[in-house]
């Protein structure tokens, strides 16, 4: 099972094995991470599951397309970067294992 | 987790009851937590059962909260099929349905809300349904095959989602609203005008001034709606989705404040020290509008829980949001930032036409209360950030789409 990294604003690491198909944020929701709360289940509703992808994987990973739903909504997240993305639209495949993702400030 | 002998009991294992749950071990609490839930399944996030869950796109595992297990790994205690039936405050115990009795240190009390009922005549047919509960849902799924009659008694969110999802499925919707347009009660005339012809060109019908008198039925069954009128609108279900009650009564019971909810402040604590209450069931204070209101919302349910988790843990209060709320119907998405008190002006900023537009509410002296956002995220993300800013915007810029939205929330 492909094993990501989620790494809360002050440090904490929480390495959790993440079923193929299930989204990046449901595998935190899933154990509890905290700073990944998801108000709207994954619709790509809310912005509450934003993560910064690390360097090493953002390419692997990419980022949302110009115009699309998750790119509007991270138009205005909570301190937004050029490696955001909302974790609930990243499926978890065989490739994305040892990802690492970190929380933004003030997302909990 | 044996080094803190104190109890957290939560009545209610909706989304606002397990997020509570959930939230307290994040914010580190090492006592007991025993999470009270009267539906036979683990917390569940209920806006997909009006969409996806209709509509046979979401498995029960999806719509759960959180993975089964996640209860015992985290030493939660859940316990469901039952129900809290009594507070004794002196005591600090409460009584169970299962006529056990539980000792607190903290109460938390997410009872939600339920459907506010008609009294009709013919109310107790069969076919005649609401919409709350996954086994709600899941009658009103089996009611929608292709061909069938649904009649839709009250025209608001749920009763437009409904709608869409009988559409989808190849189901007729027949929505019958009391007042002179759908949504009437929750968003402003250029959205219902909106919604209403969007619906009607998918092929639902619409009755708006009509007052429902009786359901009518044959062996026991629904089989037409009676308009005021004295017109019949056949039907094989009904669904009646005409707003909803806070289940506070057993707050009133325990003699805690409530008025239209449970009274709570920016912690979630009601008058009683010991006993918080989060969610559906709250009348709370919205600080950005310097008045009290109950919010039915998911972000709600969520905030609520966070406020009680973080006092009882002992950490900072999180930031006070700004309201939000969202429906799916048909390729629609309508997001909704805040809420239109004291809105004098609405302005339109997009295309209402072509579906991607969003309304601002204004006051009298240009602060923005409210954005209703069609197919519009970047409209409601930044309305969003203008609302919890408080900042004054004209018509004029509002309207001006060569100014974007980082510019107007600058």
């Amino acid at each position: 099972m492909p094993r990501i990294t989620y790494i809360e604003h002050d440090g904490t690491e929480h390495a959790i094995e993440v079923p193929i198909g299930k989204s990046v944020m449901q595998g935190a929701v899933d154990n509890n991470v905290p700073g990944i709360d998801a108000d709207c289940g994954g619709e790509c509703a809310c912005a509450t599951c934003h993560v910064y992808i690390d360097a090493a994987w953002l390419e692997r990973v990419g980022l949302p397309q110009p115009g699309s739903q998750e790119a509007s909504m991270l138009s205005f997240a909570a301190v937004t970067q050029p490696d955001s993305r909302l974790s609930c639209q990243i499926p978890v495949t065989e490739a994305l294992d040892g990802l690492v993702v970190r929380m933004p400030e003030g997302q909990h | 987790m044996t080094e803190d002998s104190r109890h957290i009991v939560i009545a209610g294992a909706g989304h606002a009851g397990g997020s509570a749950a959930a939230m307290l071990r994040q914010l580190g609490w090492r006592g007991a937590i025993t999470l009270v839930g009267e539906e036979p399944i683990p917390p569940y996030q209920r806006p997909p059962l009006s969409k996806a869950w209709l509509k046979g796109e979401a498995t029960a595992e999806s719509l759960a909260l959180r993975p089964a297990k996640f209860y015992p790994d985290s030493t939660i205690d859940l316990r469901l099929g039952i129900r809290v039936t009594g507070i004794d405050r002196g005591a600090k115990t409460v009584t169970l349905s299962d006529g056990g009795t539980l000792a607190y240190d903290y109460l938390i009390l997410a009872l939600g809300a339920r459907a506010r009922r008609l009294p009709l005549p013919g109310v107790d047919l069969d076919g005649v349904l609401e919409l709350r509960s996954a086994a709600d849902a899941d009658r009103l799924k089996a009611a929608l095959h292709p061909g069938a009659r649904l009649a839709v008694i009250g025209g608001g969110y749920i009763g437009l989602e409904a709608a869409a999802s009988a559409r989808a499925l190849g189901a007729d919707a027949i929505i019958i609203e009391r007042e002179s347009r759908v949504l009437a009660r929750v968003a402003c005339p250029i959205l219902s005008d909106f919604f209403q012809r969007f619906h009607r060109a998918q092929g639902v019908t619409i009755e708006v001034d009509a007052q429902v008198t009786a359901l009518e039925g044959a062996g026991g069954h629904i089989t037409g709606v009676r308009l005021g009128d004295g017109r019949l609108i056949s039907c094989d279900a009904a669904l009646i989705g005409v707003g909803a009650v806070a289940n506070d009564e057993l707050a009133r019971e325990a003699g805690l404040t409530c008025q239209n909810g449970i009274v709570v402040d920016l912690a979630a604590r009601t008058d009683d020290p010991a006993i918080f209450a989060i969610g559906d069931c709250t009348s709370r204070p919205l600080p950005l509008y310097e008045r009290m209101g109950r919010l039915e919302s998911v972000p709600n349910a969520l905030e609520q829980a966070k406020q009680a988790a973080s006092l009882i843990c002992g950490k900072p209060s999180p930031t006070p949001e700004v309201p939000w709320f969202w429906s799916d119907q048909y390729d629609l998405r309508l997001q909704i930032a805040g809420m239109p008190f004291d809105a004098t002006e609405i302005v339109v900023r997009g295309d209402v036409e072509a579906g991607k537009f969003a309304l601002f509410h204004l006051t009298a002296d240009g602060t923005v209360q409210a954005v209703e956002a069609v197919n519009a995220s970047t409209e409601f993300m930044g309305g969003r950030r203008i609302i919890a800013r408080r900042k004054h915007l004209s018509r004029a810029r509002i309207e001006d789409m060569s100014i974007s939205m980082q510019e107007l929330a600058a």
